[in-house]
């Protein structure tokens, strides 16, 4: 953190709420490579497998050789800035409000040169720098150029500020307090800088470890909230809904009955509740409002956040109804997402392999700690992925799935 | 003898019309209202679990149905003021006529006592009702009379703070109820109908360490009687005097239900409080 985001002045109440604008949002199904990589935070190029060249934008053959067996690989990023200009004027809304802004040329080590943003640390052309691919309000990727050496946060260049969803001066509401993770992202929020905390807390007869603290701690509020309950869900959001900036959905049920080791459908039906019908109960009630302040001055509302679990992706027949509860949320957070992006408003989905909770217990390590699970949450936020992945488990589970689906699934069900 | 038998009956309900219309018998409404902030009952989270009450509008006026508002519920058998039928229990399970649907009629109207230990419960949240307790409430207000409720009151409805409804600490719930041995003494030697309570169960909260555990619905449901609880009002009932009417709903097979609970009870004289 550092001192480039001065704390913004209160909106001014007699002025009309600026509507949300965004940048080009049409690329080709080729460009979308891009975009794989960026949701998660990664660089990668286009390559030609037959001669092994690096080519930008993507295309259908290679440019040297003709081949059309391509393939997206992570790269360094580590290029020249030829030149820089900058940007006065666009026929684009989105730009046109934005400018002037930055940007260079950028011939990368592999011998391609990109167009990208440039950070306000880049000096003059010419000069070393890194390129980064970054998701902007669109959900697109697009290539920013940082300083070569250090690894200043996104957020912390004022223009690149945009396309993160920094929690800084914020306000946030997080679901369930309560839980280990809740707590953890309670004072990972307030450790980013949040303005604010709404802990969201049920059952007020429960007082589990560690939430008298959380409880006691200055710049959070308790405000009761049950996301198996739409009463409770509206009225919160009835109550302070048009002022939250970013939704930080922790409410998670999770048991451990595998398919057929616990008769009848009712622990399935809890984890339903929470995990699927919770997260619609608060995008119905939430969404809408959010939706109607993505451009309200540096303090907008500008990210959802659901945690999710990389069981998501492929059943684990240990945890299979949760795993299926959590494949449903994942499929309601993209229909969440593409309703939000709309008004810029980032939904990111985190997708941890086990938690080191009551519920993992019999799961081997490595486990995530529910500190962990909340500075990658942070982090995601003060950058610009969209899909995240906490840990090894999870990386590797991701890994397996892209690689093979179907080899994944038999080896979880081993 | 039988037209007069049907005479003093119609004679019987007609008065008592009377007597309701004329406030003479009040109608004394002891139930919690059904909501979702309502504490449902905690068991450990590896076990089935109770399903808290929900409510999810089907429509309201608008286009999911033009001019009608209604909603879609959803809870546990034991959720709210609710009654506990004999097959609750694993001891009850062979009982005849044991389950919601079965159990007869007659059984849903009966007269009720009420015994107050709110002082008791205020003072010692694991406060045991026991048999000399009992027969102490006894000598000033006669033998409990065969086929009664046995109410038990404590004022704990009038803890609206659910954390304090509830009483948890590290070692479980806090609330009063029966001893083992006032169970058995008002099955054996008072015979009664039910027993309730106005706290999340008719047994204590630490009733788990009891022997047997949860004695209340072990001897009670054995016994093929029953339970009321997260009963309210109990402290506008008379010691003696009041009927019940509690009647759950039909459920196939159920083992209990919420419900309606009305005590009919006569006025009291000018000037006099019940509970006294």
């Amino acid at each position: 953190m550092n001192d480039t985001i001065q704390r913004p002045k209160r909106k001014n109440p007699i002025l009309k709420t600026r509507e949300p604008t965004l940048p080009p949002d049409r690329r080709s199904r080729n460009a979308h490579g891009l975009t794989r990589g960026a949701a998660i935070g990664r660089f990668e190029l286009q390559y030609c497998v037959a001669c092994g060249k690096a080519q930008y934008p993507a295309r259908e053959a290679c440019v040297e050789c003709l081949s059309i067996d391509l393939e997206w690989r992570q790269t360094s990023g580590d290029g020249e800035l030829l030149s820089d200009t900058i940007l006065r004027h666009s026929q684009e809304l989105y730009f046109r409000e934005r400018a002037p802004a930055r940007f260079g040329l950028v011939r990368l080590d592999e011998g391609v040169t990109v167009i990208a943003h440039l950070d306000h640390r880049c000096g003059q052309a010419p000069q070393r720098v890194r390129i980064e691919a970054a998701l902007d309000r669109s959900g697109q990727a697009a290539l920013v150029a940082r300083p070569a050496q250090e690894k200043p946060a996104l957020s912390d260049d004022p223009k690149l500020r945009d396309m993160t969803s920094d929690p800084r001066f914020r306000k946030i509401l997080v679901t369930d307090a309560k839980s280990a993770v809740g707590q953890a992202m309670v004072n990972a929020a307030l450790d980013a800088g949040a303005d604010l905390v709404w802990a969201g807390h049920c059952e007020p007869w429960r007082n589990p470890p560690g939430w008298s603290a959380i409880a006691a701690l200055p710049k959070t509020h308790l405000v009761p909230l049950d996301v198996t309950d739409t009463r409770s869900v509206n009225e919160l959001a009835a109550e302070l809904g048009f002022k939250v900036d970013i939704i930080i959905n922790t409410a998670e049920h999770h048991r451990t009955f595998g398919l057929l080791n616990h008769r009848g459908v009712d622990g399935a039906k809890g984890e339903m509740e929470t995990n699927y019908f919770g997260l619609l109960r608060l995008a119905q009630a939430f969404g809408p409002v959010m939706r109607a302040r993505g451009a309200d001055g540096p303090t907008s509302a500008v990210a959802w956040v659901n945690l999710l679990s990389v069981y998501a992706l492929s059943n684990f027949p240990a945890h299979a109804t949760y795993s299926a509860s959590m494949a449903a949320a994942l499929s309601a957070a993209q229909a969440l997402r593409a309703e939000m992006r709309k008004s810029g408003i980032r939904v990111v989905n985190v997708f941890p392999g086990p938690i080191d909770d009551e519920w993992n217990q019999l799961q081997l390590p490595p486990k995530l700690s529910p500190a962990a699970v909340a500075r990658a949450v942070v982090d995601a936020l003060k950058g610009s992925m969209e899909d995240v992945y906490p840990g090894d488990i999870a990386r590797d589970w991701l890994a397996r799935w892209r690689d093979n689906p179907k080899a994944l699934e038999r080896e979880l069900g081993q | 003898m039988t037209q007069s038998g049907r005479s003093d009956g119609a004679t019987a309900l007609a008065m008592m019309m009377a007597a309701l219309a004329s406030g003479d018998v009040r109608i004394i409404d002891l139930t919690q209202t059904l909501s979702p902030d309502f504490p449902s009952i905690v068991m450990p989270p590896e076990l089935g679990q109770s399903r808290p009450f929900r409510m999810e509008e089907i429509s309201r006026y608008d286009g999911r149905g033009g001019g009608w508002y209604w909603n879609n519920l959803s809870f546990g058998e034991h959720t709210g003021t609710h009654f506990d039928a004999p097959i609750h229990w694993v001891s009850g399970r062979d009982r005849p006529n044991a389950s919601t649907d079965t159990i007869p009629a007659g059984d849903f109207i009966a007269p009720a006592v009420v015994i107050d230990c709110s002082a008791e419960a205020a003072e010692d949240a694991d406060f045991l009702l026991t048999p000399d307790f009992i027969k102490g409430w006894e000598v000033k207000h006669g033998r409990i009379p065969p086929c009664s409720w046995l109410l038990m009151r404590t004022d704990w409805s009038k803890k609206t703070d659910p954390a304090a409804y509830q009483n948890f600490d590290e070692t479980g719930q806090h609330t009063p109820g029966p001893s083992s041995s006032a169970v058995k003494f008002l099955l054996r030697e008072r015979d009664i109908l039910g027993f309730g309570t106005e706290t999340i169960g008719t047994d204590a909260g630490q009733a788990a360490h009891f022997q047997p555990p949860y004695p209340c619905h072990y001897y009670m449901h054995g016994a093929g009687r029953y339970g009321l609880q997260c009963l309210t009002n109990l402290d506008l009932l008379p010691s003696v005097g009041a009927s019940l009417i509690a009647a759950p709903l039909k459920i196939l097979q159920g083992s209990g239900s919420p419900l309606r609970v009305l005590a009919l009870a006569p006025r009291l004289p000018a000037g006099k409080h019940h509970g006294a």
